[in-house]
């Protein structure tokens, strides 16, 4: 309520309306849809833990595009927000994985995600 | 109405070439043998994915993408990548086993899933947008929104990057006594990673 009525404040009645060009908020959607499988393959399939990673932020990425996508359709802020939370999740996500990387290459374990299984249960 | 026709041509046209080279790009991370390609694959997606943000009105957001996701973080990628070398591992090497028929199989149940639930529960709704007036996206809302309405969300993810970071320290750091200590007790000499 107050960010919106404080835009409209500042901003001029109508000429301020930005109208969506392009496709709709469908396609974005699609385009996530297929970048989140896309990074579930590379999850399932990839044996090297640093693609494992990459796989994931792209998963991340189709999410984020999911968000801001509907943030755009509804005309609602709060999408963009859930985005940039999610980037800073990511960022700690990979600061902690590249750690975890590291430290398996410094005890010369194998980078395989199938023989690294001293925790199976 | 032809300047708003040409500007909608325009728009689909460069949301063809970024739809399409983030898909492209997201397929080549996957397949890719070589990490550092698929690091490299991954900047490209980031950037057409930030083309898409900007479509989207989402001009902070599309900033902070480049910024966080394509300098910091995927310079990160690259260091490590390049302090444990490159190992190939190709993904469809040695034919089609089980694992790859399953992973390419859910992965494809996991798409339609998705297409299908949004299809049928949003598909009736998503063709009228509604309407936003030019400060959407801008930073001062980014930034006014974070401190009024989301502001538990601003301070829960600050802690949260402090605790990666504490995590990022204590897993980087070894004593030169514990990791000959490890070495021994894995039974293996020790090389420099150079070596």
């Amino acid at each position: 309520m107050l960010v919106r009525s404080v835009s409209e404040r500042h901003a001029p009645a109508n000429e301020s309306w930005k109208p969506m060009l392009g496709p709709s908020v469908a396609w974005y959607l699609c385009v996530a849809a297929f970048l989140f499988a896309t990074g579930a393959l590379g999850v399932l399939l990839r044996r090297n833990p640093l693609i494992v990673l990459l796989s994931l932020e792209i998963m991340l990425n189709g999410g984020n595009l999911a968000l801001i996508g509907y943030a755009r359709h509804l005309g609602d802020g709060a999408g963009q927000i859930f985005a940039i939370a999610v980037m800073a999740i990511a960022a700690s996500e990979v600061v902690v994985g590249l750690g975890l990387v590291v430290a398996m290459n410094r005890k010369h374990l194998t980078l395989d995600v199938d023989r690294l299984n001293t925790l199976r249960g | 109405m032809l300047l708003a026709s040409a500007g909608n041509v325009l728009v689909w046209a460069v949301w063809m070439g970024a739809a399409f080279a983030c898909l492209g790009s997201g397929i080549a991370v996957v397949s890719f043998s070589n990490p550092f390609f698929s690091a490299l694959a991954l900047i490209g997606n980031l950037a057409s994915l930030a083309v898409l943000y900007l479509l989207l009105s989402a001009e902070f957001v599309a900033a902070a993408q480049v910024l966080v996701y394509g300098g910091a973080v995927m310079v990160m990628f690259l260091f490590v990548i390049g302090y444990i070398g490159p190992r190939q591992d190709s993904p469809w090497a040695g034919g089609p086993s089980w694992q790859v028929v399953g992973a390419v199989l859910a992965a494809g149940a996991l798409f339609v899933e998705i297409v299908v639930v949004v299809g049928l529960k949003a598909s009736g709704s998503l063709a009228h947008q509604a309407k936003i007036d030019s400060s959407f996206g801008s930073p001062s809302q980014i930034g006014r929104l974070f401190l009024t309405d989301h502001l538990l969300a601003f301070e829960v993810t600050s802690i949260v990057l402090l605790v990666a970071a504490v995590g990022g320290v204590i897993l980087g750091h070894h004593s030169r006594r514990e990791s000959a200590a490890g070495a021994r007790a894995l039974g293996v000499r020790e090389t420099r990673p150079g070596q």
